[in-house]
């Protein structure tokens, strides 16, 4: 068991026949994930060429359920589209299946649009929303597996760490870091850098320690809102699995937006330090430096005799 | 994108807000003509700048750096005293908490007519991230520094979540109001000013709306006396109009040519320019900078799908910073492949004779190619397999030439 997104998960491509929605597609087929078709609007009935998987196309997210039975939906479409594709997809899921995960890759969505979005999803309490802004989520196989997003498969493995993380290549080099004392992970997430985002941090944990593959989660945040400080109070109440973490941005300067719309320490509020001081407090080992999250994940797993 | 005060002001004006009059003014012969306009009583004479903390700051000769005028924002009971101080904001270094040491110089001016003000508040509307939801925040505390209020009497500020569909609702103005211990017609007042705040907030996608001070004047009415007003960045594509609204020089001039090249670029101190791709990852680069004793002069996301002509781009943006004495390049290559990256960073180096040391982390796919390429180059590239090790090279090689 993983987390969220079994490994034989069919998924559905929203904006499959855009450039973005094309190019991600295939490299998902290449790893091995299970796509079983797309939806652009207007482009129904037609198929798209994924390599070794022709995919169907259907107008709508509604017919698509219905003909694939999909577990999970990927959204690459445009910013501006992307709040509404949302909201298609959880009303699809939410009265075919009764319930479904959405991944929203898309960079640059206008937040009230990611508000209401996130109101209409919450009505809904088996679908779930990971993203937007984000690389999306894995579940490695022993051979393939379900890659839902933008990340480069190859680099994962099969194994018990979970890892969450507000950002994408910072996870990858927390994947590396796993893999570098010969650890494979359970499911790995990225929940996004926006203000206003879907699953959260402990949403992540919570099922993390309820899942029996994963025997130890890393957790990657940065600057900006109180998510991890949240995080690590759930954790300190609830977890019992150890956790351990990273949080970038110690040097980003107060009122500027590094790259993430949701990554600025306002009001002085938000900063790196604050963080890590809330994650340690609640016994979350931090690394300083990400070439040291192997180091710390291999301390902890030993702490905890499973090494 | 933030705008300035005056254009605020004008914004809510439109929507039939309360704001007293006011003239926009870039020169002093217009500030005197302002002050006619608005009937030769006691005026505002206010500095516009895209910082908060204007009444408190000083002004600076932008040339001797010497003190001018303390204050950026300044009442004026007669002609001469108007004169007085437009001359001594326009064109001078306005310095406050919030814009830096270097200052901002101010070009624009507010002349804008007195009230009688019996109590001074706090409004503020944003986004709660964490209730997912916009928040109105008011206080009896205004006119001072909100956050020392919310460190010192947080119960001092009332806050409301309301749902951008649904708008705000008259029993939470109503209660707002009452918290805020207001009664009879400035109620009224204050549930239509903030209702139209909060319509403005929605329909044109701001990320802030912060009012300090907001005034009950002896006539009990309530007048919006400041306006902050921010917008999302992502959603200006649907308001043009609020687009043309946008003050560049007001911004980093880099950092505009970096957005319009599809890079994230901040500028900061220190010395060692980092190029990364990923936000969460050039933070992370920057914070092992300073670990090891060094210091980044900037933080740059070229993005997940850069290409060779980005990079390019990139490095000349970092270069253009005078105190930039080496470069750490730190690549996760997912979708971009390392062999790319590094005939980037080359083509980059030669364009634009690099002579600074130069040390590349390239990892992910592809990394071995990528490798060889740079070492078989024969250009003075270091390489680095871990952040770590990149950094500490960095640190080493512009500490060495210091």
């Amino acid at each position: 068991m993983a987390i969220w997104i079994e490994e034989d998960a069919k998924v559905l491509v929203q904006g499959i026949t855009g450039n973005q929605g094309t190019f991600h597609a295939t490299k998902m087929v290449e790893y091995g994930t299970n796509i079983v078709g797309g939806v652009t609007p207007r482009k129904g009935g037609q198929t798209v060429d994924l390599g070794a998987v022709q995919a169907p196309v259907w107008d709508t997210m509604t017919e698509a359920i219905e003909a694939t039975d999909a577990d999970a939906s990927v959204i690459y479409v445009p910013p501006r589209f992307a709040g509404a594709a949302i909201i298609e997809a959880a009303d699809a899921f939410a009265s075919i299946r009764g319930n479904g995960v959405i991944v929203c890759i898309t960079e640059g969505i206008p937040t009230l649009d990611m508000v209401k979005a996130a109101e209409h999803v919450a009505k809904y309490s088996d679908v779930r929303l990971i993203g937007p802004n984000c690389p999306g989520i894995i579940t490695p196989g022993e051979t393939g597996g379900a890659k839902i997003g933008i990340m480069p498969g190859h680099i994962h493995a099969k194994g018990r760490i979970g890892i969450v993380s507000k950002s994408g290549t910072l996870t990858y080099e927390a994947v590396a870091q796993a893999m570098s004392i010969n650890e494979g992970q359970s499911t790995c997430i990225g929940i996004g850098g926006d203000p206003v985002n879907g699953t959260g941090f402990i949403d992540c944990l919570s099922a993390f320690e309820n899942d029996e593959q994963t025997a130890a989660v890393v957790m990657i945040g940065e600057i900006g809102g109180n998510a991890e400080e949240e995080a690590a109070a759930w954790v300190a109440e609830n977890m019992t699995k150890p956790v351990v973490g990273f949080v970038a941005g110690m040097t980003a300067p107060p009122g500027k937006r590094m790259g993430h719309a949701g990554a600025i320490i306002s009001g002085g509020k938000g900063t790196a330090s604050e963080k890590v001081a809330a994650m340690e407090a609640a016994g979350i080992r931090c690394a300083n430096d990400p070439s040291e999250i192997g180091a710390v994940l291999l301390e902890s797993l030993k702490a905890a005799g499973l090494r | 994108m933030n705008i300035h005060e005056y254009q605020g002001k004008q914004l809510f004006r439109e929507n039939g807000l309360s704001v007293q009059d006011g003239v926009h003014c870039t020169t002093v012969e217009q500030a005197l003509a302002a002050y006619d306009a608005l009937g030769g009583n006691v005026v505002a004479v206010k500095s516009q700048i895209h910082a908060g903390g204007r009444g408190k700051g000083n002004l600076y000769s932008p040339v001797s750096g010497d003190l001018v005028m303390e204050g950026g924002v300044k009442i004026a009971f007669s002609r001469e005293d108007v004169e007085n101080y437009a001359t001594n904001i326009l064109g001078n270094v306005l310095v406050t908490k919030q814009t830096g040491q270097e200052g901002k110089i101010v070009n624009n001016l507010y002349v804008e007519g007195g009230c009688k003000i019996s109590h001074e508040y706090y409004l503020a509307i944003l986004i709660d991230r964490e209730e997912k939801m916009p928040l109105i925040m008011a206080s009896s505390e205004g006119g001072v520094d909100i956050e020392e209020v919310a460190e010192k009497t947080p119960e001092a500020i009332f806050k409301v979540h309301v749902d951008p569909v649904a708008g705000l609702q008259s029993s939470q103005g109503i209660g707002l109001a009452n918290s805020l211990g207001l009664s009879g017609k400035a109620v009224d007042s204050f549930v239509h000013n903030v209702s139209g705040l909060f319509e403005l907030f929605v329909s044109k996608d701001c990320s802030m709306v912060e009012i300090n001070p907001m005034v009950r004047t002896e006539d009990d009415e309530i007048v919006l006396l400041d306006a902050k007003v921010g917008f999302d960045e992502n959603a200006l594509f649907r308001h043009p109009d609020i687009m043309e609204l946008r003050d560049l020089s007001e911004e980093e001039p880099t950092e505009v040519r970096a957005k319009a090249a599809d890079l994230s670029y901040v500028k900061l101190d220190g010395d060692i320019g980092c190029l990364v791709n990923g936000a969460g990852l050039a933070m992370a680069t920057m914070d092992v900078i300073k670990l090891y004793g060094g210091e980044p002069a900037n933080f740059l996301d070229v993005g997940g799908g850069a290409n060779e002509e980005q990079v390019t781009t990139a490095f000349g943006i970092i270069m253009e910073d005078p105190n930039v004495k080496g470069i750490l390049v730190n690549i996760f290559g997912g979708i971009m492949r390392c062999d790319i990256i590094a005939r980037g960073v080359i083509a980059a180096t030669q364009a634009l004779e690099l002579e600074d040391p130069l040390v590349v982390r390239l990892v992910g796919t592809n990394f071995e190619e990528g490798r060889r390429i740079l070492s078989e180059s024969g250009l003075n590239i270091h390489t680095a397999e871990t952040l770590a090790e990149g950094a500490k090279k960095i640190v080493e090689l512009v500490g060495g030439e210091q």
